[in-house]
């Protein structure tokens, strides 16, 4: 559906030269709900936005649905537009009209004539849950309820394609739940290509299939999202599953803890116990299981534990290397 | 008292009208050419679809300049000009001239600010949505900006007012004129006082309705 060719992209301004999008290739395939993760500043925002040609690559193609958007003539590329739905941070809504008019707006551009209009808006409300707040204006929504304006707002040309920038980076934990949950099931009802940008790796989890991460505007690491979980290879990508993990001891425990302390990441949710009870039984060492929990990942499941483990230090180096070999990854993270 | 303002009615009611004529003529005009001006010069600015250093700039100083020179200068200096449109230089027609360059100027610059107002995001939004120039001022800068543009709408109302009574020093007419020939050359301070109470009043009613109008425009 999209594919990025050698996109590059180099902002200058008074006081530097950024290169925001350096060289990035890769495809994102149609029916996918594909993720650009990445810490703020990474480049993000400067790629996605390649894809409707917001941000025109200074070299590299950008194919939608097999055309390069990037050599596109005014006409063409307004009319590629109107069949991309995007949605923001921010929502970007008509403060001074009702929801009808915001979701309107992309027929009207369009050229729909206003009774396709008055046929298609109620479906469009129906599909976000906001059938009865047509003639509320934007003031009056939740945050939730903007970003469906938005979301019902991206579809109404029947879009085959949805770009997010950040969708919930401005809504409380409940509410992203939600609007993700939407997104999910949008994709899964229509169809629709979701390529989605967020900050959190939590985000990302919850509902990609597949993901980029981007770190100083280039792809560091891509792959589907349970073997970037559960075996993240660049450094930036173990950061941020770390820090989506939030397995964290507190200092003070950290502090009294002898031996070492181990993560282990294994598939399914059932898998570990033979493997501890052999790692046990071949090595003479001391386990003690301080965290753990099963993380729903693309819906299969991940178990991910931390265990202090204490003994001979040849035992311990032992058993640790048994645990690498048979758990997804196994990994030393306080000596 | 009663007696001396009701024969001053007459003279009051000429006066108003032609002040009524000035105000709606150069109101008018700034309507007209203010709104496109400031919509110029807002396009035209860094980052905007119709980037134009030296069109901006040309005009952001040109504008500037016709502001910043005092409105009775203005008058003067324009008076060849309404000369030649209006054939005459006295009137409340031939006040109107100066007094519109002045309207239109001021309006443009206020409409500008109220377009500048307008969240960049929702701009883009509708760029996303394939929407041409023409769609995207119209559809969504200008309806965006229009409580902005209502308010300044009213503040360029009540400066014109202010500004025709001035006209009224070198043979506009209109309230000002009256004040000066009655109140000044003639020391009748009743005339005096009645002109500012209806201009106080015109003052208060401009400013509700257009109040009351911007609140209804603006739904955030
Ligand atoms: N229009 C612009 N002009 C100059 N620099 C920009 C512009 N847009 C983005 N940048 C810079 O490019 C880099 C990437 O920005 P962005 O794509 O917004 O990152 P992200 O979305 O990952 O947070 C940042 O350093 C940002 O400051
Ligand atoms: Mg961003």
């Amino acid at each position: 559906m999209i594919k990025f060719e050698n996109v590059s992209i180099t902002f200058n301004t008074k006081k530097a030269t950024v290169n925001a999008v350096r060289n990035v290739s890769f495809e994102v395939n149609k029916g996918d709900i594909f993720g650009i993760v990445g810490t703020s500043g990474a480049g993000k925002s400067t790629l996605l936005r390649t894809v409707n040609l917001l941000e025109k690559p200074c070299s590299g193609k950008v194919n939608v649905d097999g055309v390069d958007i990037t050599v596109l003539d005014k006409q063409s590329l307004r009319k590629a537009r109107q069949k991309i739905g995007m949605i923001f941070q921010h929502y970007n809504l008509i403060h001074t009209k009702a929801v009808y008019e915001n979701v309107s707006l992309p027929m009207k551009i369009s050229g729909k004539s206003t009774k396709e209009i008055s046929k298609r808006v109620p479906d469009l409300l129906e599909i976000v849950g906001l059938s009865d707040k047509a003639h509320i204006y934007p003031g009056q929504l939740s945050g939730g309820q903007k970003q469906r304006v938005g979301i019902a707002r991206a579809l109404a040309n029947e879009s085959q394609l949805l770009l997010c920038d950040e969708p919930t980076s401005a809504l409380d934990l409940e509410t992203t739940k939600s609007i993700l949950d939407l997104i999910h099931d949008i994709n899964k009802k229509y169809g629709i290509t979701v390529l989605l940008i967020s900050h959190e790796m939590d985000v990302i989890k919850s509902i990609c299939s597949r993901v980029a991460v981007m770190s100083e505007g280039e792809v560091v690491e891509l792959n589907d999202v349970y073997s970037l979980f559960s075996n993240p290879q660049h450094e930036i990508t173990k950061q941020l599953v770390r820090h989506s993990l939030n397995m964290k001891i507190p200092e003070g425990i950290l502090g009294d803890i002898e031996g070492k302390l181990v993560r282990v990441l294994y598939r399914g949710t059932s898998a570990l116990n033979p493997i501890l009870s052999n790692a046990i039984r071949k090595y003479p060492v001391d386990m003690n299981i301080l965290h753990g929990r099963i993380e729903y990942i693309n819906n299969q499941p991940m178990g991910v534990l931390l265990v202090n483990i204490n003994g001979e230090n040849n035992d311990v180096v032992n058993l640790i290397h048994y645990l690498k070999e048979n758990t997804a990854t196994a990994e030393v993270i306080h000596d | 008292m009663i007696d001396q303002i009701l024969n001053l009615m007459p003279e009051l009611g000429k006066a108003f009208w032609e002040t009524f004529q000035m105000v709606g003529i150069s109101l008018s005009l700034a309507l007209l050419l203010g709104v496109p001006i400031g919509l110029l010069l807002f396009i035209t600015d860094k980052g905007l679809f119709w980037e134009n250093k030296i069109f901006n700039t040309a005009g952001g100083v040109l504008v500037n300049t016709i502001r910043s020179i005092p409105f009775v200068i203005l008058l003067v200096i324009l008076l060849p000009v309404t000369q030649m449109i209006v054939k005459t230089t006295i009137g409340p027609l031939a006040a109107s001239v100066s007094l519109s360059v002045a309207a239109i100027v001021f309006y443009a610059r206020l409409a500008e600010a109220s377009l500048r107002e307008v969240d960049k995001g929702v701009i883009e939004a509708a760029a996303a949505m394939g929407a041409s120039i023409p769609q995207i001022i119209t559809q969504v800068l200008l309806v965006e900006a229009l409580p902005g543009l209502i308010r300044g709408f009213t503040v360029t109302t009540i400066s014109l007012i202010g500004y025709s009574a001035m006209a009224g020093i070198v043979g506009g007419g209109g309230v000002g004129d009256l004040a000066i020939r009655f109140g000044y050359y003639r020391y009748q301070m009743d005339v005096m006082v009645v002109t500012v109470a209806v201009l106080i009043v015109l003052v208060q009613i401009v400013q509700s309705i257009g109040d009351y109008t911007a609140q209804r425009a603006d739904k955030a």
